[in-house]
């Protein structure tokens, strides 16, 4: 008897739903045959038989969701002539990977009942609806990229958009970033507002020129008379076991640019409220989004007019004796930390960045004058990082607040490894931040 | 995809047809006025008024008149650092253009661009871009827009000999005829990137067939002749206007100057300048045919004298024109602060 196992079916994959058996117990099965349908958070794909038998027994039935990975879906009886053991594997590359460790359940976003009635939406479904609703509104918005129409996004961010907007309005480009990224700032001097999205924005280092010197410069060197209403998003950060060339944090590389906004959202009202801001925000801006937070769920306002302030941070828990300031996943890290720390007595305040530039100075002073400690987190590396600049914007603003030096948690200072141990040792944890809070008192 | 060279169905009227007495003449005079603004600016660099980098025009002349009396009001230009003539062509003010070459309030630029980073967007004047190839992936975005909005607009989009070994400049290529984009590419060869000459830098020997593999027709123009710049570039708007994608015009034109003002020239010879000068400029032949289509030397003269003192009145606004406010050096950033 060989088991058949829930197969991971993408780097940041870790549960799915069985939408489909297409083999029922009897039915023979061959090598290369389609056996299920199975549906990830990007992309409902098919899984093959690597082994040869009779289908024995369904364990999962179909239609079933959040099914983890490696979970035992089914039995086959081999044949003697079958692989000699153990799993039989769907999708040979990545059946093994062992499961994600225990993830205790995401932290919430701290509740905002200034814009009343919300619902659970994922922060991919907060991406689609505020790009589909600035587009509804300016027939001058347009969304180009790798996959975004046909393919309906290579993290089915624009899934339906081509559908709705039509191919004039969701285009797809080749694979040639600083070409496209180009054109998108030509039409955007010539008054269009376009959306760009890099599959990740690894992959916009290859138009990082037209970016800065074409986007950022040309309103200041033309005396005002042009800019770029555009906006630059896609993932940003680590995804998991990619490697060093896919994972990869440019908040600080952006930020470092006078001309740029730079934006990155934790949850799914960050995501739609500042997605809409971006649009019609008369500058560039980089969006920096996070994969792995594309299938996180949260409590999102559901009007059409809820839209939230560039340049302006949020509070996501209060506290008195620590303030942990984070931007995009790293938010849940410090929610997280924040959790253990309260165990042990310690009250932290945390600040979801939202805007990394224009940075809001005013919330992170207000906190620091409060709790006199300061700890940044950021999933990038930690020279001339992002809390360089915030932890030299509390020394500037309120050193005499300070009863500790601030400290910065951040990535570990090497290129993405690919080994999973090894990973992990490279992006920050909740303990690195209790540690690191802790050595303030 | 069939490659298409040459789109046999376009054929470049002939030259001397192409602009009768009254074009050529305004034309002539266009292109005098770019010559004369560029001594001056080349003179002014010398006393120290204009400074960082400054990149003459002269010889060039012809390419940026022909092709701006073969488009329209509200199409648009966009081109490299060597600028000023298309500006002066696209109808900038010369007292503005000057007036940034001196770092001066009264610029196009408010005095924050420079040389280099000029825009006008009541000219349809785009810029005055600093980095090689770069204004052709933004010209290739012109388009886009004009392709968008589904107008008849047409993008002239400018770039150097040296530029076209750039991997945007083909990626450009690739996206405007995959699209179907209205962007006339211009290659301006006067051989010359810096101090390379274009057979050490480029491996292909006729730069018009670059297009080739992405099925984009071309010409190869004359560019030291405004009349058969016009006629080929007439024919490549036609072409774009009737929504059939883009077109390639490769002018072989020269400049007669260093590539910037700092530049010493010693990978050409005085002789292989003057050669070009005394045979092939263009300024000479199109006075020689305004001569022989009934114009006299006199008045020729008259409309010189004209320019020098036009060029003259605006390289003393760019005197006169206050350095920008210091305040200035935080304005402009961002929309809105």
């Amino acid at each position: 008897m060989v088991d058949i196992l829930m197969p991971a079916l993408s780097p940041t994959m870790t549960e799915g739903k069985l939408a489909k058996w297409l083999k029922r117990p009897g039915d023979e099965i061959k090598s290369g045959d389609v056996i299920a349908e199975i549906e990830t958070d990007k992309a409902t794909m098919e899984v093959e038989a690597v082994d040869e038998g009779t289908m024995h027994e369904i364990l999962v039935e179909e239609g079933t969701e959040g099914v983890p990975v490696n979970t035992i879906i089914a039995r086959m009886g081999g044949d003697e002539v079958a692989a000699p053991k153990p799993e039989v594997k769907a999708e040979a590359p990545a059946a093994a990977a062992p499961a994600k460790p225990e993830a205790p359940a995401t932290p919430a976003p701290a509740a905002d009942p200034a814009y009343g009635e919300t619902k659970p939406t994922t922060v991919r479904e907060a991406l689609r609806e505020a790009m589909s609703l600035e587009m509804r509104a300016d027939k001058d918005v347009f969304l180009m990229g790798e996959e975004v129409a046909q393919y309906q996004g290579a993290y089915k961010i624009s899934q339906g958009m081509l559908d709705e907007f039509g191919p004039r309005r969701v285009i797809d480009t080749p694979i040639t970033e600083h070409g496209f990224t180009g054109m998108a700032v030509g039409a955007a001097m010539n008054g269009l507002k376009p959306i760009v999205e890099f599959m990740t924005f690894n992959f916009a280092m290859q138009a990082i020129d037209q970016i800065i010197n074409s986007a950022a410069k040309t309103l200041y060197m033309s005396g005002g008379q042009m800019g770029a209403q555009i906006v630059f998003r896609g993932p940003n950060g680590a995804a998991a076991r990619v490697g060093a060339q896919h994972s990869q944090c440019y908040a600080s590389w952006y930020a470092h640019c006078p001309g740029l906004k730079v934006v990155a959202p934790w949850s799914a009202a960050d995501a739609k409220g500042l997605l809409r801001a971006a649009i019609r925000d008369p500058n560039p801006v980089i969006f920096l989004e996070n994969e792995i937070l594309y299938g996180h769920s949260s409590e999102c306002p559901v009007s059409d007019d809820f839209i939230l302030p560039i340049g302006k941070a949020k509070v996501e828990r209060e506290g008195s004796d620590v303030t942990i300031i984070a931007f995009s996943i790293m938010v849940d890290l410090a929610l997280k930390a924040a959790e253990a720390l309260a165990e042990q007595g310690i009250s932290a305040e945390v600040i979801n960045l939202r805007t990394i530039r224009p940075l809001d100075i005013d919330t992170i002073v207000e906190s620091v004058k409060k709790t006199s400690r300061v700890v940044s987190v950021e999933e990038g590396w930690p020279f001339a990082g992002i809390g360089s600049e915030i932890i030299a914007t509390v020394v500037e603003h309120c050193f005499d607040w300070l009863d500790a030096p601030p400290v910065r948690v951040a990535g570990v200072d090497v290129p993405m490894p690919y080994a999973a141990n090894l990973e992990k040792l490279a992006l920050p944890q909740p303990g690195w931040v209790v540690d690191a809070v802790k050595k303030l008192f | 995809m069939a490659a298409a060279p040459q789109d046999k169905s376009r054929k470049p009227r002939k030259p001397t047809e192409s602009m009768d007495r009254d074009e050529l003449l305004a034309a002539y005079t266009t292109m005098l006025l770019i010559r004369r603004f560029e001594e001056k600016a080349g003179q002014l660099y010398g006393m120290g008024l204009i400074a960082g980098f400054c990149h003459l025009y002269i010889g060039q002349e012809a390419v940026v008149v022909g092709m701006q009396h073969a488009i329209d009001t509200g199409d648009e230009v966009i081109t490299s650092y060597r600028d000023h003539g298309h500006m002066l062509a696209a109808g900038m003010d010369p007292k503005g253009v000057m007036a940034e070459l001196t770092g001066r309030s009264g610029g196009y630029s408010k005095g924050k661009g420079g040389s280099m980073h000029m825009f006008s967007k009541e000219k349809g004047f785009f810029g005055g871009h600093g980095i090689v190839g770069a204004q052709v992936s933004l010209g290739t975005g012109l388009g886009f827009s004009n392709w968008y909005r589904e107008n008849d607009r047409v993008s002239l989009t400018y770039f150097g000999e040296g530029a076209s070994n750039q991997g945007q400049v083909y990626e450009s290529f690739n996206l405007a005829n995959l699209m179907k984009l209205p962007v006339v590419f211009i290659i301006e060869n006067n051989r010359y990137a810096m101090g390379t000459s274009v057979e050490r830098a480029s491996a292909s020997r006729d730069l018009s067939l670059n297009g080739v593999p992405w099925g984009m027709p071309s010409f190869s123009v004359d560019g030291m002749d405004v009349q058969a710049v016009k006629a080929a570039g007439e024919e490549a708007v036609a072409h774009c206007r009737s929504g059939k994608g883009p077109f390639l015009l490769e002018m072989k034109t020269y400049r007669y100057r260093g590539h910037s003002m700092s530049d010493p020239a010693k990978y050409r010879t005085r002789e292989e300048v003057q050669k070009m000068r005394a045979e092939h400029d263009s300024l000479d032949s199109a006075k020689a045919r305004l001569l022989e289509l009934g114009l006299d030397e006199a008045g020729l003269k008259k409309i010189d004298d004209g320019l020098k003192a036009q060029v003259q009145e605006a390289a003393d606004f760019a005197q006169a024109s206050p350095e920008p406010e210091p305040g200035e050096l935080y304005t402009d950033v961002l929309v809105g602060g």
